[in-house]
């Protein structure tokens, strides 16, 4: 294998508990986003973009879809001679088997695959946010540092700051101290999970952690920590733009809804940086005479009769006539009938909503956001009403 | 299947459609929001699984090559047949052939390779779904030496006047192709046949002094060959003039049209990463078709929208075509209008044309 400076290794065997049904038999990284993506469109669109051609995708929790959906990779450019995208399943060894017992671990196992390209340095990225990201110029702040490790960071509110992990540095970013998920943060800089180490730095830490029984052999919680008491250089790389975790069912919503506004934060249709996902190659959308959209995102292949308000609307979705949709996300192929009104909701996949059938409507809690799941039993009595 | 060997074959097609194909063939004209005209006949290939496709072009096939590729996007990227683009290469010196049969006898080599039997001949012009399989087993059951697919046509258009048709007797056999403007019976440029008669006749032709193997073998030689008709009864259009091209885009409105072409079998295109389309808050959409990649903020009424256009606050689009990344400033209205790719309307202009002849922008223009 020929050399290279960086490799990215995509860490996405998360389960997502609490996406609820979205991740019943499908990894977290898959969930659908924005109309026509998954959510790992987003990293690996911003390795190809970045120009990083050698990228590890580390499955373990329902990979059946993540691996037929990045398959050879040539949907972002990762089918390459030298390189290209690798999907990297935990595998039995000779002293045993077992899973990926955590970030770091699933990292330690795949020493091996690292090694080949003989990198200086490796990204590691997880496969559960939504943002655009020039990794390299962030190699370049970490080259421009001679940093051990630099961890990308964006700035949240005090309030928010305990769900992270939290970089205490000094005036010129370099790190003191991590706090994962603190109480009392001492500082609002939170780990965005994108971190840049020297691989020969980072392989000793792994291969130290990996044989000791009381780590739970974590980054945040393991690895950092033991390169800072190590008296490894570690910088902040401060990011500026639109990043989101989208690990709840609301904030996965949250997130579909930053879109709808007429200057998105999250620009999508940017032609030097686009968000590359497989085509499901659908016709162009129908729009009938009586239909109303606005403020929407509407995919490839949808059919709307009806009127669709302040929405994300996946491809092959059908809009039945009378039927109004608001402030929701339908998920590819989902066949509304006719007179329904649904409203915070999202839908997901291949379900079939009946004629008059209410969604969210004079619901309890407003901040609620339901989903309506295909393999929900209790889908009519919970969550809908017939007029 | 490996018993038929696809040919499309664009040597005969005119390019009639004005600005449209000034610089690309009547194959590369973009139609229906995100295809260009020889997807279609390349989808029908695809479905009915044949190893090989072969694509005689002669002019103005830049944009089409561009567009196909390596043929990844219909599945024709293979390491045994495939996707064979296949421009003019006339270097024998004693060549004396002309027409399409130049083309046949410089690609020889093409026809000898391949491992099929059979060859379905088709042009582009003809927007179908024909199951080219069915027509293969009818071509067999039917014993015929050529099998030719029409459409019986209820009400016929001035597009269609250039067609040929096909005269039938009661047991389906092709009895004489004519070109009588009321025929209802016209010929969707698709045959089947065996490749052993189809070189024996390519040669034959020549040596006579021939020129285009259709008119000089099949229409010609009705008496000596059995000739089949295979009639298709699916979603049909004839792109032959700008006339036709704007009145079927407009067709596609309809349901019926949209769902007869596209709700059974997905039609293949080469692959564009554009986000799904955007509807601003002051967008008002009605009996549209609209591609990936737009942001509409403005009217658009009764037309159709190719991918990544804009437009803008306060525009007006009705009745129109307006292709890839245009951009339709701010109350700017276009009624009855063809805007080929890239051209960028600025604010407050007014563009009409005639519902029956529609106004043509060219490609890049900046009004």
């Amino acid at each position: 294998m020929k050399k290279k400076e960086m490799v990215a290794m995509l860490l996405a065997g998360g389960q997502g508990k609490r996406l609820k049904g979205l991740t019943k038999s499908l990894a977290k990284p898959a969930v659908y986003f924005g109309g026509t993506y998954r959510i790992i469109d987003f990293p690996l669109s911003n390795c190809s973009n970045s120009g990083i051609d050698t990228v590890g995708v580390l499955t373990q929790y329902e990979p059946l879809v993540l691996h037929s959906y990045i398959g050879v990779g040539s949907d972002w450019d990762l089918n390459r001679k030298d390189g290209g995208v690798f999907v990297l399943p935990p595998h039995e060894r000779e002293n045993g088997s077992s899973w990926y017992r955590g970030t770091a671990d699933a990292i330690y196992r795949n020493l091996k695959f690292v090694d080949q390209f003989d990198p200086e340095h490796v990204l590691i990225l997880s496969g559960d946010h939504i943002y655009k990201m020039d990794y390299n110029a962030m190699l370049q702040y970490h080259k421009a540092r001679n940093a051990d490790c630099t961890i990308s960071v964006i700035d949240v509110s005090l309030e928010e700051a305990s769900r992270f992990g939290i970089l205490n540095t000094d005036e010129d970013l370099k790190i003191y101290e991590f706090d994962e998920k603190p109480a009392k943060p001492k500082s609002t800089l939170a780990s965005m999970g994108v971190y840049i180490f020297k691989w020969d730095v980072l392989r000793k830490h792994l291969l130290e952690d990996g044989e000791k029984a009381s780590s739970s052999h974590d980054f945040g919680k393991d690895i950092i920590p033991l390169m800072l008491e190590d008296g490894n250089s570690l910088y902040a790389y401060p990011f500026v733009g639109y990043w989101r975790d989208v690990g709840t069912v609301t904030s996965l919503w949250e997130a579909n809804m930053d879109l709808l506004s007429d200057h998105p934060p999250l620009n999508l249709n940017d032609p030097n940086w686009r968000i590359f996902t497989r085509n499901p190659n659908q016709a162009a959308q129908y729009v009938a005479p009586e239909a109303k959209v606005s403020s929407c995102i509407i995919n490839e292949g949808c059919i709307v009769h009806g009127e669709v308000k302040h929405s994300v609307l996946f491809y092959g979705v059908e809009v039945g006539e009378g039927s109004v949709i608001t402030d929701s996300v339908i998920m590819p192929k989902v066949k509304i009938g006719k007179n329904v009104r649904i409203h915070k909701a999202i839908i997901s996949e291949n379900t079939v909503i009946e004629d008059y059938m209410e969604i969210g409507i004079e619901r309890e809690n407003e901040d609620e956001i339901l989903l309506i799941d295909n393999r929900s039993k209790k889908r009519k009595s919970v969550a809908a009403k017939t007029i | 299947m490996k018993e038929l060997l696809g040919v499309i074959n664009l040597d005969h097609e005119l390019d009639k459609l004005n600005e449209l194909t000034y610089f690309r063939c009547g194959a590369a004209v973009p139609f229906a929001s995100r295809y260009r005209l020889i997807d279609f006949v390349l989808s029908n290939m695809m479905r009915a699984e044949l190893e090989s496709v072969g694509l005689f072009v002669r002019r103005k096939y830049r944009s089409l090559m561009d567009h196909l590729g390596d043929g990844k996007s219909w599945d024709m990227n293979r390491k045994h047949g495939g996707l064979f683009i296949l421009p003019p290469d006339w270097n024998d010196p004693t060549d004396t052939s002309l027409g399409d049969l130049q083309h046949y006898h410089n690609n020889l080599d093409f026809f000898k390779r391949a491992s099929a039997k059979y060859i379905v001949f088709s042009g582009s012009q003809h927007i179908n779904t024909v199951d080219l399989q069915d027509v293969f087993q009818y071509h067999l059951e039917k014993g015929a030496d050529v099998t030719l697919v029409y459409k019986a046509i209820d009400q016929l258009q001035p597009e269609h006047d250039p067609c040929l048709r096909l005269e039938l007797n009661d047991n389906n056999l092709v009895t004489e192709i004519h070109q009588e403007k009321h025929h209802p019976n016209v010929y969707l440029d698709i045959f089947i046949m065996e490749k052993k008669v189809f070189l024996e006749q390519v040669e034959y032709c020549i040596a006579h002094g021939e020129s285009f193997f259709f008119r000089d073998v099949i229409q010609k030689n009705r008496a000596n060959f059995k000739l089949a008709g295979y009639e298709y009864k699916g979603y049909h259009a004839v792109i032959n003039s700008l006339e036709s091209y704007y009145k079927n885009s407009l067709e596609l409105l309809k349901q019926e049209n949209y769902r007869d072409l596209f709700q059974e079998n997905p039609v293949q295109t080469k692959i564009k990463y554009e986000a799904p389309t955007r509807y601003l808050d002051s967008a008002n959409v009605s009996n549209s078709l609209v591609a990936n990649g737009c942001i509409i903020g403005g009217t658009v009424e009764n037309s159709v929208i190719f991918r990544g256009v804009q437009v803008r606050e306060g525009a007006r689009i009705i009745n129109s075509v307006i292709m890839q990344k245009c951009i339709i400033e701010e109350n700017a209205v276009i009624e009855n209008v063809i805007m080929d790719k890239d051209v960028h309307l600025s604010k407050e202009r007014i563009l009409v044309g005639d519902s029956k002849r529609p106004f043509v922008i060219a490609k890049s223009s900046k009004i």
